[in-house]
């Protein structure tokens, strides 16, 4: 067992993990926080999709214990404290981006993430940008409506307000 | 006054809660003391197991128990049930046992062996991977060619030739005699590809048995929870309904492969009692490519007599469909009642013969999958009459419209026992042609050849039957079920309204439109309904939800609800307003005394129906709840047309979709988002069939495909934005006038696109494509027909 400490939605966490053990399982058995899924066991679907210091990341391709002392934010932490939806939530309601909601955290992640590093992505770099993500309902079609919509309406903005110090242990 | 919501946009009441991570899916919960199970499956196809070894295995750490075929068996467990007996041309369909574990003979990769249960996810697969089993490999039979083929090995002793039946349907005198009379004989040889549903949340069961009750709970990804619990009531666990709850909370999707009743479900749930702690298996996506049903799978010839002018004077069809190893809870039907009569289509074509002979092979169970036997059928329908229309020198367009059922002919008796109630299959060609801008389409087709790419442009036009079924209808063909639909609309004291539905939402965002219907029925706030579905303790049954209807099914028995609400909560007004009941009329959510102001709003009518101070009590119960049946007149018959314009680039063999156009019917819309979002994601997956999309096995029935790095799932990057257009015909028979919107976009590209490969790989020479028309198959065939040196001018 190794222990690890990150930060996770704003709030420090420490563990003791096994050296095997994924980051996508510390998040969804260790901290409960299953808004992050697993859709394959081939880090192919996109389901799993987090932030990890800001970049999105599949959470199935990543070690628990290399996200030792960083900071991940997952789709619980992605809305304001309030309860305001982000943005790129607003809009994938906005074009019914979603349906059974399965694929749609890593969508949204995946979405914030594009927009962060191109403001105003065409069509077909969004359809690219999105390779990774797999969804079976939509025929991607209200995704990347929802995509050119944020972009359109002032862009991603930062995610959550993830700066209150708070810690738990897992 | 509020304003209406049917027909209207409406965003979706659940995105919230998927939107910011708080969706519950059976993998996120967890319960007291839950252990994991594990279930081991056959790596081989065909094989004699003569021993299981698990005395290494039960030593290992955290094993709880090791369940064995065996073990199941002595405890009296029966075997997965199939739902829809099919009486071919000499009797009854074979139906051969589906052990929940098998004991003796392994019938295709993934079959399942035993289940270890232990503390954790890990142990158990540790566990189970060292249990030992020996066995003697038999010959296999991995496809319908292999299992028809002279001295092929069986499947099942009582299967001769690996027939489950030999099955037809329509008039063979008539369609002789229309082939008789043909000025000419057009034939097409197809094969539909098996797919894999693959909705993105594997299938996961939870069981959990109170020792304190005796009851039994399982929470299961099910499109169905209420026909789960039947099952397992009737035929597998054997527990009664009253000591079993099913749960299925929210689904990740599901396109008909969460419909069956699979192993696990009564595995946990058993498991449960024996281990005294509550049993979660989850599937991990490989287990999924080899124990989720897979879809389609024919091998069809198809042919066509035309009279000289181009009129459809007969057609008839030979199918080959593939069940799988065992027969899953509706294959039988899928390959027959729900294909077979569709090879109908939008055409008036006078007599028509199917025939259809089901095999089993050694590979895992077909059934259905988004459309169920409507893509088969109009796959093979709108191949054969776009070769006819080549082979006339006829144009696409034109034949179709030559021999389509015109409006005035409604309601249509076709040759093949459907009746068509109504349609308007001109007006959607017209709607789909404008907007693909077919007048433009030799321009842009010049302009791609400019840089050397080949555009094409593929036409289908289809009829699918929706809304399964009448009961009394279903039965008669062999359906082993009532298909109705149960909805209870409980107003509560303060005038909120909680729907308990038996349809199932996994996507198809019933939470809101059903509450538009309520809505407008009551006149009160979309806010102040909720909507209970996938329960079997909350709601009090329900059939579920495929086949395109919980809407036409599920939403007629709603309209039936609310309006047995209406009418007690008029005799309640009556009662209030010192008035005749006949003289209360209920409008805009208030119960109004015809010709006067004197009215009570929805809410106090719910009030009084609580707190019956003053109220009827001497004729009238208090409370405000009622709960209908219905049971459909009929089915419902969505149809359409597809575009589809493809690029192809001859150095790659690429195809790139630039532009779909479709138009449907699909009845009266209650939410044009939520239908428009259904026919997108069916397009995706009928353009995924066409394009990329094949469960290949190889000869010793290894599926090549089984996982999502060579199963090619549609991305982004593989559609444009679709052109969604609707010609509504409302239904005839039933209260809304919908008709169901599920499946179409998956029934009618399919034959789009291969059509639109095509008509761009024309000129060259190219005469045949098969599914999914891969950069490598399309490459081939153009470099085969470039060697042969054929061109269209020479034809
Ligand atoms: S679970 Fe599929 S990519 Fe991570
Ligand atoms: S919404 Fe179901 S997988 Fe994307």
């Amino acid at each position: 067992m190794t222990s690890i400490t990150l930060r996770v939605n704003g709030k420090q966490v420490t563990a003791s993990v096994e050296p095997r053990l994924l980051l996508v399982e510390l998040l969804r058995e260790n901290l409960h926080l299953t808004g992050t899924h697993v859709g394959c066991d081939t880090s192919q679907c996109g389901a799993c999709t987090v932030f990890v210091d800001g970049a999105s990341m599949k959470s199935c391709t990543m070690l628990a214990v290399e996200a030792d002392g960083r900071e991940v934010t997952t789709i619980e932490g992605i809305a304001a404290k309030d309860g305001t939806l982000h943005p790129m939530q607003a809009a994938f309601k906005e074009c019914h981006g979603l349906q059974c909601g399965f694929c749609t955290p890593g969508m949204v992640i995946s979405s914030i993430d594009l927009l962060k590093r191109k403001k105003d992505p065409s069509e077909h770099e969004i359809r690219e940008w999105l390779e990774g993500n797999i969804c079976r309902c939509t025929g991607y079609h209200g995704i990347v409506k929802a995509v050119q919509h944020c972009a359109k309406n002032g862009g991603a903005g930062a995610v959550g307000d993830a700066t209150k110090k708070e810690s738990t242990n897992a | 006054m509020l304003e209406a919501k049917m027909g209207q946009p409406i965003r979706r009441k659940e995105d919230q809660r998927f939107l910011t991570g708080k969706g519950q899916y059976v993998d996120d919960l967890k319960r007291p003391n839950q252990t994991y199970a594990y279930i081991l499956r056959s790596q081989v196809a065909h094989a004699r197991i003569t021993g299981i070894d698990i005395s290494a295995a039960e030593q290992m750490p955290g094993v709880v128990a090791i369940f064995l075929g065996k073990d199941v068996e002595a405890d009296k467990i029966g075997t997965l049930p199939c739902g829809w007996l099919v009486t071919g041309k000499t009797g009854p369909m074979v139906e051969p046992p589906h052990p929940m574990l098998v004991t003796d003979t392994i019938r295709h990769v993934g079959d399942s062996i035993l289940m270890v249960v232990a503390d954790t996810k890990d142990q158990a697969k540790a566990a189970a991977q060292a249990c030992v089993v020996d066995y003697d490999m038999l010959p296999v039979v991995a496809s319908i060619a292999a299992a028809r083929a002279e001295g092929a090995p069986n499947v099942w002793e009582q299967a001769p030739g690996n027939l489950c039946y030999d099955w037809e349907i329509g008039d063979r005198a008539a369609t002789d005699a229309g082939f008789a009379k043909a000025h000419k004989i057009v034939t097409i040889e197809i094969t539909n590809n098996r797919l894999v549903p693959n909705a993105m949340e594997p299938r996961a069961a939870i069981g959990e048995y109170d020792s304190g009750t005796g009851d039994y709970t399982l929470w299961t990804t099910s499109q169905n929870p209420h026909l789960i619990r039947l099952l397992m009531a009737a035929f597998t666990l054997h527990v009664p309904e009253h000591k079993l709850r099913v749960v299925a909370p929210d689904v990740g999707g599901g396109f008909g492969s969460k419909i069956f009743h699979y192993a696990e479900e009564v595995l946990v749930t058993w498991a449960a009692q024996k281990v005294g702690r509550p049993v979660k298996w989850t599937c991990e996506r490989f287990e999924s490519f080899v124990t989720d049903a897979h879809g389609r799978d024919h091998v069809s010839t198809g042919r066509v007599a035309l009279s000289k002018e181009g009129d459809f004077l007969a057609m008839d069809f030979d199918t080959h469909a593939n069940m799988g190893a065992y027969l899953q809870l509706f294959a039988p039907s899928v390959a027959t009642y729900l294909y077979a009569p569709l090879l109908g289509g939008v055409y008036k074509t006078p007599a028509i013969h199917v025939n259809v002979k089901a095999y089993f092979t050694h590979t895992t169970p077909v059934d259905a999958y988004r459309g169920a036997g409507r893509p088969e059928a109009t796959y093979l329908l709108e191949r054969l009459v776009e070769k006819a229309a080549r082979e006339m020198n006829m144009d696409s367009i034109e034949i179709r419209r030559r021999n389509m059922i015109t409006t005035d002919m409604f309601p249509y008796q076709t040759p093949l026992a459907f009746q068509y109630d109504t349609g308007n299959f001109q007006a959607t060609l017209d709607m789909a042609l404008e907007a693909i801008d077919y007048k433009g389409f030799e321009a842009r087709r010049k302009e791609a050849l400019g840089r050397g790419k080949l555009r094409g442009l593929g036409f289908s036009t289809y009829v699918e039957a929706c809304g399964i079924a009448p009961s009394a209808v279903a039965g008669s063909l062999g359906a082993r079920a009532g298909l109705f639909e149960q909805a209870t609309v409980r107003v509560n004291p303060t005038g909120s309204v909680t729907l308990f539905t038996g349809t199932h939402s996994h996507g198809q965002g019933h939470e809101t439109t059903f509450a538009q219907i309520v809505a407008d029925q009551f006149g009160i706030p979309m806010e102040n309904i909720e909507h209970s579905h996938g329960d079997t303790a909350k709601t009090a049954f329900g059939m579920g939800s495929y086949g395109s209807r919980s809407l036409p099914v599920g939403g007629s028995a709603i309209i039936k609800a609310t309006a047995k609400v209406i009418e007690k909560g008029k005799k309640i007004a009556a009662h209030m307003l010192e008035a005749d009941v006949a003289d209360i009329e209920f409008k805009d959510g208030n119960f109004t005394v015809k010709g006067t102001d004197k009215a009570k709003a929805f809410g106090e009518i719910a009030f009084a129906a609580y707190v019956p101070h003053n109220y009827p009590l001497l004729t009238l119960e208090p409370g405000l709840e009622e709960q209908a049946y219905y049971d459909p007149l009929n089915f419902t018959f969505p149809g359409g047309t597809h575009i589809v314009e493809v690029e192809i680039d001859p150095e790659t063999g690429v195809v790139k979709v630039v532009d779909v156009a479709v138009a449907d019917d699909v009845g009266t819309i209650v939410n044009p988002m939520i239908v428009d979002g259904q026919i997108q994601g069916g397009l995706a997956q009928g353009i995924g069939q066409a394009l990329l999309e094949e469960a290949a096995y190889d000869e010793d029935g290894q599926l090549l495909t089984a996982s999502f790095m060579n199963y090619t799932m549609p991305r982004a990057g593989d559609f444009p934005f679709f052109k969604v257009g609707n010609h509504a015909t409302p239904c005839t028979h039933n209260p809304l006038g919908v008709k169901g919107v599920g499946e179409c976009g998956a029934i009618g590209v399919p034959p789009a696109v291969i059509n639109s490969v095509l008509d761009a790989l024309w000129s060259l020479g190219v005469r045949d494509m098969s599914m999914p028309a891969s950069p490598q198959k399309v490459w081939r065939a153009i470099q085969e027909a470039k060697a042969k040196g054929t061109s269209a001018d020479a034809e």
